[in-house]
């Protein structure tokens, strides 16, 4: 277990630091959430409207950016080769790497939810909403964005092709994601998309870490 | 054979059904022609397989 | 089954798989119907089907279009209904290629069959090209239907993401230089593809559902009258051989290509040596 801890400790702290792409992640959501306005006009009332959605997306867009760092950096200094070769279990190792993705990269995101619900004129209410289903779906994305990740490692132009091979799979955690959101805002159904929701991001708990452990062996042979 | 007022959209799309048909089988064909090509001038230029065999022989 | 000296404090998922391979390999080595994983082998049969099938698809694709023509029109979409001849098996093609390269994905993980990898990259433009005409099909049919080209109901939706997972996946294919590793890798994205699809026709449908109440017309009720389901079903068998014969030819392309590859990769050496 020590080995594992030790792993999340040294991806956390990596990612923390300057360039090391977590803050990025946050700075790329407020980026993509300060252009909506710009593109779908000021109107606060439609803002509102869409709030939930464009937070989802920036979000979503904001964890792409920051998954081809996940086994990239540890691939180019030759540290990815030790974890496939060491005795942990490489499944446990992508989640742990996994897991500290999350808490550097996507859990900031969470947090940064109330002050972009500000910018788009949502309520308390709504943001908490937001933000509940953003903690509950980010995993979702990382573990299955590891898989990703872990295909496109050893192509040096990787970047595009794993956006082009994770997004499809993100597309039913965004429906229930925003579905929860607008549920709860609305009133409606917020338990089922949200329970959904979180069966989501536990499917992808373990189809990730295995999916990503079999492309890494079979990658880097 | 008639198709009504919205025959242009009908006949389309068996005209794309049958363009998309096309360009596969003629996509597969030429590649096999280009495989076969290579494979004849490589046995020409002397390079055997393993088994020994011919490189062009396809069968 | 061969020997295997497995520890029992050692086993692990990783060594069952060995254990079992390693039983489907000796089955193997004693049936010769398994020459056909022979390369040469399946050349050499390939060759010898492959008349009977282009001119059974053929026939058949004949008989489709003309039960297609002469088929009567729906009493609410009129002539429009010949397009669901085209449309609905081209949609049942585009899932079921991706069934049979999942087949073939395991066929290169768990079973390293050498035929498989050869399949899954050989059905990848076929499905995609199906998948394709969905789409195009689908939209045409649905102007005269709905009133636009496009509308994001559950069923054009999720041919649309399945399209796009085809494309991921021709990409990957290309993207890797080395065939087998290519193979390894595209093996794991469709089985994870394989496992998304349910989960994206699910979310797909109860989106649908959330924002659109019902707003597709059904055909002439539940169940499709004969007149219609006749010729569709011979359709549906029409592209299926169509997809297998196809589906042959680009195996045998690509047990070419990749002969051309390793005699160049001997003769590059020889120039070397």
């Amino acid at each position: 277990m020590t080995a594992l801890a030790a792993l999340i400790r040294r991806d956390i702290k990596i990612a923390l630091r300057v360039g090391g792409g977590a803050l990025i992640g946050v700075l790329f959501f407020l980026t993509v959430v300060v252009l909506m306005p710009f593109a779908v006009g000021p109107d606060l009332a439609l803002l509102t409207r869409l709030g939930p959605a464009i937070l989802w997306l920036g979000a979503l867009l904001a964890s792409l950016l920051t998954l081809d760092r996940l086994f990239m950096a540890d691939h180019e200094d030759g540290s990815l080769d030790l974890i496939v070769m060491g005795r942990t279990p490489l499944e446990l190792a992508c989640a742990a790497k996994a897991l500290a993705h999350w808490i550097a990269a996507g859990l900031p995101l969470v947090i940064a939810t109330p002050v972009l619900g500000l910018l788009l004129n949502l309520d308390t209410l709504s943001t908490s909403a937001v933000a509940l289903t953003l903690l509950a779906g980010t995993p979702a994305l990382t573990f299955t964005g590891m898989i990703g990740a872990a295909l496109a490692v050893t192509l040096h132009r990787g970047g595009l092709l794993l956006a082009v091979l994770v997004l499809p799979l993100s597309i039913p955690v965004l429906i229930f994601g925003v579905a929860a959101s607008q549920g709860a805002i609305s009133g409606l159904s917020f338990g089922a998309p949200f329970s959904i929701l979180c069966a989501l991001s536990l499917v992808s708990f373990v189809i990730g870490p295995f999916a990503a452990a079999a492309s890494l062996r079979h990658g880097l042979d | 054979m008639l198709l009504g007022p919205y025959a242009s959209f009908i006949v389309t799309s068996y005209a794309v059904a049958t363009v998309v048909v096309v360009i596969l089988i003629l996509w597969i064909a030429i590649d096999y022609r280009n495989q076969r090509q290579r494979l004849r001038a490589l046995d020409e230029s002397g390079v055997t397989r393993r088994s020994g065999r011919n490189a062009a022989d396809t069968r | 089954m061969g020997l295997i000296n497995v520890e029992v404090d050692q086993l692990s998922p990783r060594s069952l798989w060995q254990i079992a391979s390693s039983g489907w390999r000796d089955y193997q080595d004693a049936m010769t119907l398994i020459d056909l994983a022979n390369p040469t082998k399946f050349l050499s049969l390939t060759a010898r089907v492959m008349p009977w099938l282009v001119a059974t698809t053929a026939i058949l694709l004949a008989i489709g279009l003309y039960q297609s023509a002469v088929a009567p029109d729906d009493y609410q979409q009129g002539a429009t209904v010949k397009i669901m001849f085209i449309h609905v098996p081209n949609a049942w093609l585009s899932m079921f290629v991706w069934g049979v390269m999942s087949l073939a994905a395991l066929g290169t993980l768990v079973w390293r069959h050498p035929l498989a990898d050869v399949t899954a990259k050989a059905a990848a433009p076929i499905g995609a090209a199906f998948t394709f005409l969905a789409l195009v099909t689908g939209s045409l049919w649905g102007r005269p239907m709905w009133g636009t080209y496009w509308e994001w109901d559950a069923r054009l939706t999720s041919v649309l993401i399945l399209f796009l997972m085809y494309l991921g996946l021709i990409a990957l294919w290309r993207a890797v230089e080395d065939p087998s590793r290519a193979a390894r890798a595209a093996a794991v994205l469709t089985l994870v593809g394989a496992i998304n699809l349910p989960i994206i026709k699910f979310s797909v449908d109860w989106w649908n559902t959330l924002h659109q109440p019902a707003s597709v017309m059904r055909l002439g009720g539940p169940t499709l009258d004969r007149a219609f389901l006749i010729p569709l079903l011979v359709m549906a068998v029409a592209f299926s051989l169509l997809f297998v014969t196809l589906l042959l030819a680009a195996m045998r392309n690509e047990i070419l290509r990749r002969r051309v590859r390793s005699l160049q990769m001997v003769q590059a050496s020889r120039r070397v040596a």
